[in-house]
């Protein structure tokens, strides 16, 4: 498909890059505020072709990594819960909480089951009469409407043995979060091209109108990466910021109504943990009283007590773009994809993951 | 995780659901929260099992044929305008 493999096209990239070294920019810091486009940017080898004069920045984008171990383990709970079986996505399997990761609760004989999407959970619950199934649903906007559609569905059908334990949490306030910390210099940021296809490119207009920062909402591809932070650096030299979207052909200034109105429907915002960032009010959804029913917090008894972190991870401070992983004591010694001591090495979208498998020397 | 990717719609079936081909592989997937209509031939992009967009082909064009530009602020902001209005 010419549309796909055109933004892949060298000939353009370079066309791009060499008009990114031509500017006279000078320096910059630009954050992407995605797991998906963090993985992106290294793996396209964007890093190594731009500017000294031009920081590339990680933000709160990858939901398993900003996951509280408090949510985690109430997810453990809820596996080792009788009758319960525990469905989510797999990226979630080897985050390690406080005490053990679902891996280790699997392995101890429990029912945890690993489903690439709502459906195949709803599946199982039809064919599990006798078994309570519970999704796990973590998540940004882009993934909230399967979890919300889950929901109508299960409904409709009339599963009176399905409901979704939510620690699904919101971009915006994550991201308002981190600039009213004023811990990282962000001079320009990289819009999240999923998230927006969802709340549409509008969302992000509070960065330039509220904040002074330029804004470029981008797809995954390595000319929409470098489009978008060429379009940062114009906004930045010329003090001109505002939101220019270079991923029109998915993302509309409204987003996908249809999908967000599903979210509505379902789910109510309320304060959620964040790992990093402690309590961010109204950035959490979790269901409405209406849908009760399918709730696994309201359905279940669970009470979890002393949720810790590993007193070496530095996770959260990852997170909040104020350290890079090599500064951490134990990043690719003691903290490796293969034995993780927090979730920013366990997601193939973390950071630490990202900078261990591009860029383990320091450069 | 908002890991999307693109798939062609092959077919339509029962319960708003579509076989769609995801780079050569065949899927099922749910058209519920789709806005708006798919038909055969159309490209949509594919979350956790929902299509959760459409591609715009015409609007890649226009986008490949902006980058070519040496500005992509000229479409957002017009001469002598405030980029902020």
């Amino acid at each position: 498909m010419s549309v796909l493999t055109a933004f892949r096209d060298s000939e353009r990239a370079r066309s791009i890059i060499e008009r990114i070294h031509r500017r006279n920019t000078g320096d910059i810091s630009i954050m992407e505020f995605c797991g998906g486009h963090t993985v992106a940017i290294f793996r396209s080898g964007i890093r190594s072709v731009m500017p000294e004069s031009v920081r590339m920045l990680s933000g709160p984008g990858c939901p398993v990594c900003v996951t509280s171990n408090a949510d985690l383990d109430r997810a453990v709970a809820l596996a080792k819960t009788p009758g319960v079986t525990i469905t989510t996505y797999g990226d979630m399997l080897k985050v390690p909480g406080s005490r053990e990761s679902l891996m280790q609760v699997r392995a101890q004989g429990y029912p945890v089951e690993i489903v690439y999407s709502t459906l195949d959970a709803l599946k199982l619950a039809e064919e599990q009469p006798d078994r309570e199934i519970v999704f796990f649903a973590i998540g940004f906007e882009t993934t909230a409407p399967a979890a919300a559609a889950a929901v109508l569905q299960a409904r409709k059908r009339g599963l009176k043995n399905f409901s979704i334990c939510s620690v699904m949490k919101l971009t915006i306030p994550g991201a308002r979060a981190l600039l009213a910390m004023g811990e990282v210099k962000v001079d320009g940021v990289i819009g999240p091209g999923h998230v927006s296809s969802i709340i549409g490119s509008d969302a992000w207009r509070f960065l330039p109108e509220e904040h002074g920062i330029p804004v470029a909402i981008s797809g995954f591809e390595p000319l929409d990466l470098l489009a978008a932070t060429d379009a940062i650096m114009e906004m930045h030299e010329q003090r001109r910021p505002a939101l220019v979207n270079t991923y029109s052909r998915v993302v509309r200034p409204e987003g996908n109504r249809k999908a967000w109105g599903a979210v509505e429907e379902v789910f109510t915002l309320d304060e959620a943990g964040w790992r990093g960032f402690g309590i961010i009010p109204e950035s959490g959804l979790v269901l409405r009283e209406e849908f009760a029913d399918f709730d696994a917090d309201r359905r279940f008894d669970i009470t979890v007590e002393d949720s810790e972190e590993h007193p070496a991870c530095r996770c959260g401070e990852v997170l909040r773009g104020v350290i890079t992983p090599h500064e951490c004591k134990v990043f690719g010694t003691a903290c490796t994809p293969e034995s993780p001591l927090g979730p920013c090495m366990v997601s193939s979208e973390g950071s630490c993951a990202a900078y261990y498998h591009y860029q383990r020397q320091l450069a | 995780m908002c890991l999307a990717v693109p798939a062609k719609v092959l077919e339509l079936r029962d319960d708003n659901m579509a076989l769609v081909d995801i780079s050569g592989t065949q899927r099922e997937i749910s058209l519920m929260v789709l806005d708006g209509d798919a038909a055969p031939g159309d490209y949509v992009l594919i979350h956790v099992g929902y299509a959760i967009e459409k591609i715009d082909e015409e609007e890649a064009a226009r986008t490949l044929a902006m980058f070519e530009e040496m500005s992509l602020l000229d479409e957002e902001v017009p001469e002598g305008e405030d980029p902020l209005v």
